[in-house]
């Protein structure tokens, strides 16, 4: 066996070696719709990193804005100015470079968000599986209670509840931990479920009775066996997740509870841009929507391809 | 690696108590397991049930000797894993003593468990399950290394894993790879390399061979008897498969229902068995040369261990019971030539002795 095989080599450069040798690639590079959904999400990613440097306009520099350019329609429309290609808002913003600062936000919180609900989900999970009882019992009620609600309404609640007691208004950092707590509390319950279900499973297997056998601590157990070995639906449900806080965010944003207009996000220039859509300056809520949907779409898509690929059943 | 054989060859010679006495390396009394499989309590209170209490395990006593291997026989559900998983502290008894060189390790918790565990190892039935599918095999073998302190530093961890590795016929190169990459065979040989690990004295091994393939099945068995050999090993060896128990067995005991009901010397216990449910277990062998010897035929099956029969919990499937068998539940016995047996037929002298039988063959390619 292994006189077939290449010395098995160490470290990065074989796992990398071995990703592109793996089906995961191999069904990536079969399916068209996944790659185009691979190429928008890497985009909004670079867009996202790089936003400051990539952006034609920065749309926060209060010097460079001036009210002349004010609700400019997109560029190849008439009365359109080349230098705004989708336009302007009422203050002469330029959309595109407010989009791109938009997507820089709304992903950095949809992230935020997941890796807290995925962290407290895969924590209470595999605590709720693997000790079982009245602890259980307790999580799972508490998840129960908590999925009875829309997540959307939970989100709201703590928010409200977090805005109440801190002060918000005057702290703009504020507003983000509010939002990423908010939403990432109203979320963790599908990692616990999914996780505490498959540790139920791995925790009768027989490699946990003979680490048990030898005396490993029940928290070693958990961390050293139990979680490798069930974080793999985690990845899947951390990739759909991630769709579902950024629309989250934007929920919020839109009804007004979530970033200031001093700091967009592309919630935020929507709920803006609703205001002028019947007015006729339509172009300043639907490309952040457009900008939105197309996110949230590609980031699903590559979401339902991994689970798809990292299913053995459906190989 | 044959010095150090020598080495515990001498290390393991007869184990002695504080008085000078030799004391057995495992001694179980009136080991019970009860497990509550009730409804939930709301279920229970609304539908107006009792409790429900399976007895896995209901008393038994046996002793295994130092270097001695002990079979434990029985039909699927009688309680044989649950004794093994007893025995290395998996679960804890309801009630009953297991003394380890001595010792009673019964229901210690994990911390007071830690000295005893190193000695006390454990290969199970599934190697498709009993190795962890995210580590490598060297971490795997190392595991109890590290967990033990009985290597320092990674050089010496290596070497020791490449060592256990070609004491079970792998190459020390194997330890690189995943489990994935090795048939159920060679993974069985990883679950002993690891048990090896600690330098135990006592193996619990729960069916190591029936998951695998007939033909992989006596490398297996031979691969433990050779280790026995070297290292001085203790075996509690569970099995379904007669032939092979037969053959590996110093002693062997037969359990029904979560009882032992007869121990013997394994050629006693092939060529004379007493307990009609021995006899029982004995006509399912089956046999090539067909001596026309009559056969019992397998009548019912396991009763529900949560509701067992009243008195001797084999009278439904008996052909000798009689009213006191229905009633009265009967209390091992020693016979003459080391077997005990439970049961009142032989007591009373009303079960006529069976013929002498043959031993059953030897599986192929058992040395």
């Amino acid at each position: 066996m292994a006189e077939i095989r290449a010395t098995p080599g160490r470290g990065w450069v074989e796992s990398v070696r071995r990703f592109f040798d793996g089906d995961i690639w191999y069904s990536f590079t079969r399916s068209p719709m996944t790659m185009a959904a691979g190429a928008v999400t890497f985009l909004y990613f670079f867009l996202a990193a790089f936003g400051p440097w990539v952006a034609p306009h920065d749309p926060f520099d209060l010097a460079s804005i001036t009210l002349l350019d004010a609700s400019l329609p997109p560029a190849w429309l008439e009365y359109g100015d080349p230098r705004f290609l989708l336009g302007t808002d009422i203050q002469g913003r330029d959309m595109l470079s407010a989009i791109i600062y938009g997507s820089r936000v709304s992903l950095l919180i949809g992230f935020a968000s997941v890796i807290l609900s995925l962290v407290l989900g895969v924590g209470l999970g595999l605590i709720s599986g693997f000790v079982g009882g009245a602890v259980d019992a307790f999580i799972m009620r508490v998840a129960e209670v908590q999925l009875s609600f829309p997540s959307i309404l939970v989100a709201l609640l703590i928010n409200g509840v977090l805005r109440g007691v801190l002060d918000v208004q005057n702290q703009a950092d504020l507003a983000y931990a509010v939002l990423i707590l908010s939403i990432g509390l109203s979320n963790w319950v599908q990692f616990a479920r999914t996780v505490r279900g498959s540790t139920m499973v791995e925790r009768n297997k027989e490699y946990v009775q003979a680490a048990h056998v030898i005396g490993i601590s029940p928290a070693l157990i958990m961390w050293r066996h139990i979680l490798p070995n069930v974080l793999g639906p985690v990845l899947v449900i951390a990739t759909i997740q991630l769709a579902l806080a950024i629309i989250s965010e934007a929920t919020l944003s839109f009804l007004g509870v979530g970033l200031p207009p001093t700091e967009p996000s592309l919630g935020t220039l929507i709920r803006v841009g609703n205001d002028y859509l019947f007015s006729g300056e339509w172009w300043i809520t639907i490309f952040p929507g457009a900008a939105l949907a197309l996110l949230v779409l590609a980031v699903n898509l590559l979401g339902d391809w991994l689970r798809d690929a990292l299913n053995p059943k459906l190989r | 690696m044959a010095e150090a054989i020598a080495k515990t060859r001498e290390a393991r010679a007869k184990i002695r108590d504080a008085g000078g006495r030799e004391v057995a390396m495992l001694k179980v009394q009136g080991l019970k397991r009860y497990f509550d499989v009730s409804a939930p309590w709301l279920n229970r209170v609304i539908e107006r049930q009792p409790k429900q209490i399976l007895r896995a395990v209901d008393g038994i006593d046996f002793e295994i000797g130092q270097g001695e291997t002990f079979g434990l026989v029985g039909e699927s559900g009688c309680g044989k894993s649950t004794v093994a998983r007893l025995i290395v502290g998996l679960y804890g008894p309801t009630d009953g003593s297991i003394e380890l060189e001595g010792r009673d390790i019964a229901g210690l918790s994990r911390q007071q468990m830690a000295p005893m565990r190193r000695r006390l190892q454990m290969i199970f039935q599934d190697p498709y399950a009993s190795l962890n599918p995210r580590w490598r095999v060297r971490d795997i073998i190392a595991e109890p290394i590290r967990a033990f302190g009985l290597a320092q530093g990674q050089a010496a961890i290596d070497a020791k894993v490449g060592d256990l590795l070609e004491t079970v016929k792998l190459t020390a190169r194997d330890g690189e790879k995943f489990p994935h990459e090795f048939s159920g065979g060679q993974r069985q040989r990883i679950s002993i390399a690891r048990a090896l690990a600690s330098e135990p004295e006592f193996l619990v091994c729960d069916e190591p061979t029936s998951a695998l393939d007939v033909s992989v099945q006596a490398q297996i068995l031979n691969l433990m008897k050779d280790l026995q050999r070297a290292f001085g090993l203790t075996y509690l060896f569970i099995s379904h498969n007669l032939a092979v128990v037969y053959h590996i067995s110093d002693r062997v005991g037969v359990m029904y229902l979560g009882k032992l009901v007869e121990v013997a010397p394994a050629k006693t216990l092939f060529a004379t068995p007493r307990h009609p449910y021995t006899r029982l277990l004995l006509d399912t062998i089956p046999d090539l040369d067909m001596t026309g010897r009559e056969r019992m035929p397998v009548a019912g099956e396991v009763p529900n261990p949560i509701n067992p029969p009243s008195g001797c919990t084999f009278h439904p499937r008996c052909p000798f019971a009689n009213d006191r068998c229905r009633a009265e539940i009967p209390q091992p016995r020693p016979l003459g030539d080391g077997a005990i047996v439970s049961c009142h037929g032989i007591e009373e002298g009303r079960i006529p002795d069976g013929p002498t039988l043959q031993a059953p063959a030897r599986p192929e390619g058992l040395v």
